[in-house]
């Protein structure tokens, strides 16, 4: 297990290419994100690109609107992760099935998604057939209505169906993580299981939990082809701002300026998990 | 799997109430699948029509038939392979032999190194896709499946490199030790003997990669102009496009991802969930 291999050139050849990789592709975009969002094409710094971001109507909307996302879908996702979770490591007979079915959603593309839950919430869909079926309705409830709040619902819906599954493998492996004896002795002392979620399990959860928190609320910022698979551009967000920007109007810098928007708010709210939660580097790994 | 005590109060009650539970959740996460497989696979009278029928009453091809018909999806098919394909090869042969080293060498830089490719985490890749394309169109790649390849495996390679990392800690390092006392030299005994051993894990690395790359929609979106791949077109048509062409869509796209599931289900938590050190 532990390597032991005298030191020589050889691994750093190896991480290499790796390095060379992402200094082109990953470091080097990032820097020219700020500079196309904050340089003029005469090369000078200019703050015209984000000021124009700003002053376009779509922009607060679109902030508030992911941000709204990102309060709603993860604390909903945790609480569903976390039931599922407990669910698959009850020791239920077909676990395997189980945990099968409930990780399905991870390999589903966002855009998959949206194109499902709109099968379920247009107008001539299967929520209003059921609802009108059951006789709760007289017709057809148009829930995706140009900015109307049923809209936000059905994205929100369609997130947390689609991305718990990635909550819950980590919460699972997390929970496998669990000895047994620790459960046991508290249930000698007569821990009921309420105090033992609370005392036991959830304690020694929160790596896990900081590791889904983290990676959930980065992928949430980037939130995308849901929304606009559900709701056209009846829901604005930052990222389909900024796919808008480029894709209609062929203005780069104004996209940049959201994508360096997407990138600080992704980072600081990085920052303010590591700090709250006390938790080092490492903590990232999955 | 961890069997749990079963709750304290009357078990037997409370043991119905969790499989109900269990059962419940399954059924939300696979009924809209299935209700999205019972559009695909209904006429498109149907598929217009309303009510929605829950049961698949009359089965027929001519929605999904109709939906791969449709004008340049079999090239975005085609190029979504190719971008997928792409994407796999590089991230495979640069993220292997990065995960081999951080595995089996000690050397200074090395955990500097993990926290580094730790840390991309905390990056939304995809917004890298609007500065690189002033960077893709001075180096001709712009509009081609390779350039929309070589941002995935931006974001496919530090899963790469930590999850073959972890597929090496786990071939035991002993046999190939032996293999080399028995006159293999240091690449023979990788060859022969790490890596087949690998393999599996290697082959469960390579479809999380595929699946990764053939769901991605706002880089390929924005990278391609014709060459599409078939969510970036999907997506600049949807909302204009007739009901029976999205659901098909839908359909068509989840597929392949559910089919991969399957085969990479055994390796989900060492992929997802497993912390590597």
């Amino acid at each position: 297990m532990k390597p032991r291999r005298r030191a020589n050139l050889e691994p750093y050849l190896l991480l290499l290419p790796s390095l060379a990789y992402l200094a082109v592709f990953f470091a080097w975009p990032m820097v020219q994100a700020f500079g196309l969002a904050f340089r003029a094409d005469d090369g000078r710094w200019t703050a015209e690109f984000f000021q124009r971001m700003i002053g376009d109507a779509a922009f607060w909307p679109a902030l508030r609107t992911t941000l709204i996302l990102v309060v709603t879908i993860i604390p909903l996702q945790f609480i569903l992760a976390l039931i599922m979770a407990l669910l698959a490591t009850a020791g239920l007979r077909g676990a395997g099935a189980l945990i099968y079915f409930y990780a399905l959603p991870i390999a589903v593309s966002d855009l998959a998604a949206g194109i499902v839950w709109f099968s379920i919430f247009t107008e001539r869909g299967y929520l209003n057939t059921i609802l009108q079926g059951l006789g709760l309705l007289e017709r057809p409830f148009i829930f995706l209505q140009y900015g109307a709040t049923w809209s936000l619902i059905a994205v929100i819906l369609a997130e947390v169906w689609r991305a718990t599954s990635i909550v819950f493998v980590i919460l699972v492996a997390g929970l496998q993580g669990i000895p047994k004896e620790y459960h046991e002795a508290a249930e000698v002392f007569g821990a009921g299981w309420f105090a033992r979620l609370r005392r036991i399990t959830l304690p020694l959860l929160r790596p896990s939990i900081q590791v889904a928190l983290i990676l959930r609320t980065i992928l949430a910022f980037q939130v995308f082809a849901v929304v606009v698979a559900l709701t056209g551009d009846g829901v604005k967000v930052l990222a389909s701002e900024a796919y808008q920007w480029y894709s209609q109007w062929r203005n780069l810098n104004v996209a940049a300026a959201y994508a360096a928007l997407i990138l600080a708010i992704s980072l600081l709210s990085t920052v303010i998990y590591l700090r709250a939660l006390r938790t080092r580097t490492e903590a990232l790994t999955v | 799997m961890t069997a749990r005590p079963a709750p304290p109060l009357s078990r037997r009650l409370s043991r119905v109430l969790v499989y109900l539970a269990a059962i419940l959740v399954a059924l939300y996460i696979l009924a809209p699948i299935y209700l999205i497989a019972v559009m695909a696979f209904s006429p498109r009278a149907v598929v217009y029509g309303y009510p929605k029928p829950l049961l698949p009453t009359q089965i027929s091809l001519e929605t999904i038939s109709f939906f791969i018909n449709s004008y340049g999806i079999l090239d975005s098919v085609k190029n979504s392979v190719l971008v997928a394909v792409f994407t796999l090869v590089i991230s495979l042969a640069i993220g292997a032999p990065a995960g081999y080293a951080l595995a089996r060498y000690i050397f200074p830089g090395g955990d500097i190194y993990r926290i580094l490719i730790l840390s991309t985490r905390a990056f939304p890749v995809v917004i890298l896709s609007i500065p690189l394309i002033t960077t893709y169109i001075s180096w001709g790649l712009d509009d081609s499946a390779l350039g929309v390849a070589l941002l995935h495996t931006a974001m496919a390679l530090p899963t790469t490199i930590l999850v073959t990392s972890s597929i090496f800690v786990g071939v035991s390092k002993d046999l190939e030790e032996a293999a080399m006392t028995m006159g293999c030299t240091r690449a023979g005994a990788f060859r022969r003997v790490a890596l087949p051993l690998a393999l599996p894990g290697l082959a469960a690395s390579a479809i999380f990669t595929f699946m990764l790359s053939w769901n991605e929609v706002f880089a390929a979106a924005i990278l391609t102009l014709q060459n599409q791949t078939l969510p970036a077109r999907l997506i600049v048509q949807l909302n204009q496009s007739p009901i029976p062409f999205r659901f098909a869509g839908g359909f068509f796209i989840l597929v392949p991802a559910i089919v991969f599931m399957l085969f990479a289900r055994r390796y989900l938590f060492s992929l997802w969930g497993v912390k590597l050190r």
